[in-house]
């Protein structure tokens, strides 16, 4: 537990300290939604990734999170932060209701459910035009702030983002570690198993289920704050299906893998624009390429990295002597 | 026009729609079943079938009937090239890596088809005419009478493919047990591409046939897929009956409830009863399965 | 003292003089006007953001080779937006801090619009979208301007139509996107002015196969006449559709549909149809007095050498956004608030999408004017008046 906690020091200190070394404009615009895709890579990875259950549907609680903060705050004016602890609250409830039915299916018939909840969401965002603005969308969004500290710039939207990305960081770091994630882990490797040892694995697979509801929750409600325009195309099956690419190339399992996994997918279509129109057909072939010589991830890719290089070290160092 | 003659309009609609569906809900089901794999580039076959269609018949000037064989002949060999290149490569395959490659594979083949033909929208002639049917106080077109024709003959063909062939019986040999069909001498790796080659075939030929009706352009693949894929879940993933019954279903109620409830929300009407059917009856409405699903 | 006054003097001026030298030896580096355009070349909303990019880039091309505006180069830099709002908010943001544009052109779609909006404003940096939403200049903010012609323009020329017909009930179908949503919402604000009691309010997604069912539950209703409002193919289905049931009511469509390709998408059911539209489409037909006669021609043959297919209106809309730009660089304007100001001085400037005319208080730049209506014959447009 300890070296985690360091590794997560680590992590943290150079998560913060990365505006320093660039030089601002675009990028930090960038990686502003590197964090929030962070925070919901994260959660679904919490549920894929530890307690094995698929989710083709997470794209609908982000978008929740940042309607529900969007219209609180502007149609009735609330305080963003109230609005925000509210949309969390009310999609924490929603998703442990509808937890215990949907999670009793497995495989390819948990990930259909999933998807058509999540395209249920969609359509009520899209239609329910006096509410939500409907297709085109919903402006005026206040940013968020303390007292007088406004998160109004890229810079101060980063620490903002960051900040809260490291604290679900923390909590999945913390989660994984403890007795919950061992039993999560049990659930994954043999539900019938861990049964049998006195894991209530229903329950807890909609606790977990509801935890990573509620975290994209208010990774929407960021968006939301920080874009001040939400639209519903941004939280359609595409997304939830690019937050499951993420998952799976960062490495399942591995929280900082979810991290690397949301950088790199973010950041992809900046090394792409080269390709112009061909950019699709590259993302495609990588996520083929990458599960087929890669199925760990980018993590296990690092491991095996570090693993040969280690193997190396002593030899060259057994030849000196 | 009274109410009934509505109704029997929305009943006629939805089945001809329905259809469709059930059309590229097969080709999810025979994969399914002898596989264990849920394609998830199965619509993109679909597309492929269109778009070829088009591509033989408007820039190559062939005659319909050589443009249709044209096009299912190569969207059939994409499909036995997407189970080679992508597929079969693949070891240790897990079920979630399967569906992310899948998912991978239809991102790449709907991006290629963007490249080659680019991203506009095409139709293709109907088949004969068109000139509408009257029926019990509702219309139809001729195309619906080729699309409900065509539905009946797979369901005719798969059933006795699958009952009286020696490769269908293989293919359910592996689908009831890979391990067991490999021991017994099925070569199971050319089930697994046979299964590939009729699923892509028979998408590609829904694609064709639809085309005339809903045009056809690079993208068309993402919804009819997935509503196919509904089509293949409503009806347990059985390889006949069960999924066209599962697509006529949904189509029906699509048409119902845009005509008599809302529009806008017809898809959210579909979706909010399959869940409820996933609820009560995880193995499909029409089959009596097992319960290793739940 | 005197010799060291024109020792020194003498120094001065060789040292001024070998400056002087230097600099006119120096091959004078003109820096090029950056210009950035968001477009989205790829995903749902091409078909618009397509023909803008090449529209776009095929004018720039243009006035570079006829040696720039006042002698300096313009360097247009494109991103594909590919109709997500976040990835448009991040490129705008993009080509603000690290391409350090002047002015940008585009977005392609209102939602896209909606969600830079806030960053080129703060910024101050004048954006010209190529969207139609009319929200997008109502209320005006200083920095935005658009080209695409206002729905309620299109929405108003066919209820006139429909009035000087005696027709009052009217079925209005919309698609469930932002075309669609914003058509429904100007269908709805503007239907009591012109005295129109709508009768049946119904949606299609824009990818649905089959339109049947509303068009029966419009066949059972008490319509005079059918407005539906999409872009392709989404109304190619409903025209088949109405065909298919016999609907003989008057079906009109929106400016979304005004290519060759609906013709050619809807065959046979296109016939009759009446729709809004720019006047690029009938160029050919427009009287050689009418204004924009010369600029439609000129576009519509330059889009068919450079990309083998008639120029849309679409197009058109990058064609004007970077047309309103040069004249505001021709002004002197270099610097985005000094283009701002020259853009909101333009007026009487003969586009594609109509003859623009900004103001202080207006943005949008156009009249009703801009639109005719035109019925579909013999799979060609037929002027109606």
């Amino acid at each position: 537990m300890r070296r985690e906690l360091i590794k997560f020091a680590l992590f943290a200190a150079v998560a913060l300290a990365v505006p320093a070394t660039i030089k601002g404009g675009y990028l930090l615009n960038v990686l502003v939604f590197v964090g929030i895709n962070t925070m919901l890579a994260v959660a679904l990875n919490l549920l894929l990734g530890f307690a094995g259950q698929i989710s083709l549907g997470q794209a609908a609680f982000y978008g929740l999170g940042a309607y529900l903060s969007g219209i609180l705050t502007t149609t009735y004016g609330w305080n963003p932060w109230t609005a925000m602890a509210v949309a969390a609250m009310a999609v924490g409830l929603l998703a442990f209701v509808i937890g215990f039915p949907i999670l009793k299916l497995k495989g390819h018939y948990l990930a259909m459910a999933t998807l058509g909840f999540g395209i249920i969401i969609y359509i009520v965002l899209n239609e329910y035009v006096d509410v939500t603005g409907g297709p085109s969308g919903f402006s005026g969004v206040p940013g968020l702030g303390i007292g007088n500290l406004h998160f109004d710039s890229d810079l101060k939207s980063y620490y903002l983002v960051w900040t809260m990305a490291l604290l679900v960081m923390l909590l999945a770091v913390n989660l994984t570690q403890s007795r919950i994630g061992r039993a999560l882990r049990a659930i994954h490797d043999s539900e019938v198993a861990a049964r049998v040892l006195g894991v209530n694995a229903r329950l807890l697979k909609v606790q977990v289920f509801t935890c990573s509801a509620v975290i994209s929750c208010l990774a929407g409600s960021l968006y939301a704050h920080t874009v001040t325009f939400i639209s519903p195309s941004t939280f359609g099956f595409h997304f939830s299906v690019e937050l499951l690419t993420m998952v799976i190339i960062g490495g399942l399992g591995s929280i900082y893998g979810s991290c690397l996994g949301a950088a790199l997918l973010t950041l992809l279509p900046e090394f792409l624009r080269t390709f112009q129109d061909y950019d699709i057909v590259v993302y495609g072939l990588l996520l083929i390429v990458m599960t087929m010589f890669l199925p760990g991830g980018l993590v296990q890719g690092f491991e095996m990295l570090w693993a040969g290089i280690r193997r190396l070290w002593p030899g060259r160092a057994g030849q000196d002597a | 026009m009274d109410f009934s003659q509505q109704l029997s309009q929305y009943l006629l609609s939805g089945l001809a729609t329905g259809a469709i569906y059930a059309l590229i809900g097969l080709g999810f089901a025979i994969i399914y079943n002898s596989t264990g794999i849920i394609n998830f580039a199965q619509g993109e076959f679909v597309m492929l079938g269109g778009m070829f269609g088009v591509y033989f018949y408007t820039i190559h000037q062939l005659p319909l009937v050589a443009a249709l064989v044209l096009a299912v002949l190569c969207a059939a060999a994409s499909g036995v090239m997407f189970e080679r290149l992508a597929i079969r490569p693949l070891r240790r395959a897990t079920p979630l890596g399967l569906v992310i490659i899948t998912i991978g594979g239809s991102i790449l083949v709907r991006g290629i088809a963007m490249l080659v033909w680019g991203k506009d929208t095409h139709a293709l002639p109907t088949f004969s005419g068109d000139e509408p049917i009257a029926l019990a106080g509702a219309t139809l077109l001729p195309q619906h009478l080729w699309i409900f024709a065509l539905t009946v003959l797979l369901i005719v063909v798969n059933k006795l493919f699958f009952q009286y062939t020696i490769t269908g019986k293989a293919l359910r040999a592996c689908a009831v047990n890979q391990r067991a069909a490999g021991l017994v001498g099925i070569d199971v790796r050319r089930m697994v591409m046979f299964s590939f080659l009729l699923a892509s075939g028979m998408g590609a030929l829904a694609g064709i046939i639809v085309a005339p009706l809903t045009m056809t352009s690079y993208d068309v693949g993402i919804m009819l897929g997935l509503k196919g894929f509904c089509a293949a879940i409503i009806g347990g993933m059985s390889n006949g009956i069960g999924t066209v019954l599962g697509g006529l279903l949904l189509g029906v109620l699509e048409a119902l409830g845009a005509g008599l409830i809302s529009s806008g929300y017809k898809d959210a009407v579909t979706f909010v009863i399959l869940l409820l059917i996933l609820f009560l009856r995880p193995q499909g409405l029409f089959s009596s399965g097992e319960s290793e699903r739940v | 003292m005197k010799t060291r006054f024109i020792r020194i003097a003498t120094l001065l001026l060789a040292l001024f003089s070998s400056v002087g030298a230097a600099i006119a030896a120096e091959p004078v580096k003109i820096e090029p006007i950056k210009i950035g355009a968001l477009f989205s070349v790829t995903g749902p909303p091409s078909f618009l953001g397509e023909p803008e990019r090449n529209t776009a880039q095929m004018v720039v091309d243009e006035i570079n080779k006829t040696g720039g505006i006042k002698g300096r180069p313009l360097e247009l830099v494109i991103y594909d937006t590919t109709g997500d709002p976040t990835k448009a908010v991040q490129l705008a943001t993009k080509l603000i801090k690290d391409d350090k544009v002047v002015a940008i052109i585009g977005p392609s779609t209102t939602g896209e619009t909606m969600a830079v909006k806030p960053v080129t404003e703060k910024e101050q940096i004048p954006l010209i979208s190529c969207a139609a939403g009319s929200k997008i200049t109502d209320p005006v903010n200083p920095w935005t301007f658009k080209t695409a012609q206002n729905d309620t323009l299109a929405v108003a020329r066919i209820f006139e139509h429909l009035q000087k017909r005696k027709l009052d009930k009217v079925a209005i179908l919309t698609a469930s996107d932002g075309f669609g949503a914003s058509g429904r919402e100007q269908l709805k604000n503007q239907a009591t002015k012109f005295g129109m009691t709508l009768t049946v309010d119904d949606t299609f997604g824009p990818k649905d196969t089959d339109m049947t069912a509303q068009l029966t539950k419009i066949r059972g209703s008490e319509a005079q006449a059918i407005i539906c409002w999409g872009t392709n193919p989404g109304p190619a289905v409903v025209a088949k559709n109405a065909r298919q049931l016999g609907i003989k009511l008057p079906l009109f469509m929106s400016h979304g549909v005004s290519s060759k390709k609906f013709i050619e998408l809807a065959g046979e059911a296109a016939e009759g149809i009446i729709l809004p539209s720019g006047q690029v489409i009938v160029a050919d037909l427009l009287p050689a007095a009418a204004p924009q006669k010369k600029a439609l021609m000129a576009y519509v043959q330059d889009y068919k050498k450079n990309f083998g297919v008639e120029g849309d209106h679409f197009g058109g809309h990058a064609w004007d956004a970077v047309m309103l730009l040069k004249k505001a660089l021709e002004q002197g304007a270099d610097t985005p608030a000094a283009i701002r100001d020259q853009l909101e001085k333009i007026s009487g400037f003969a586009g594609i999408g109509g003859v623009f005319g900004f103001s202080a208080a207006d943005h949008a730049g156009l009249t009703k004017d801009a639109f005719v209506l035109v019925e579909i014959r013999n799979k060609d447009w037929v002027l109606v008046d």
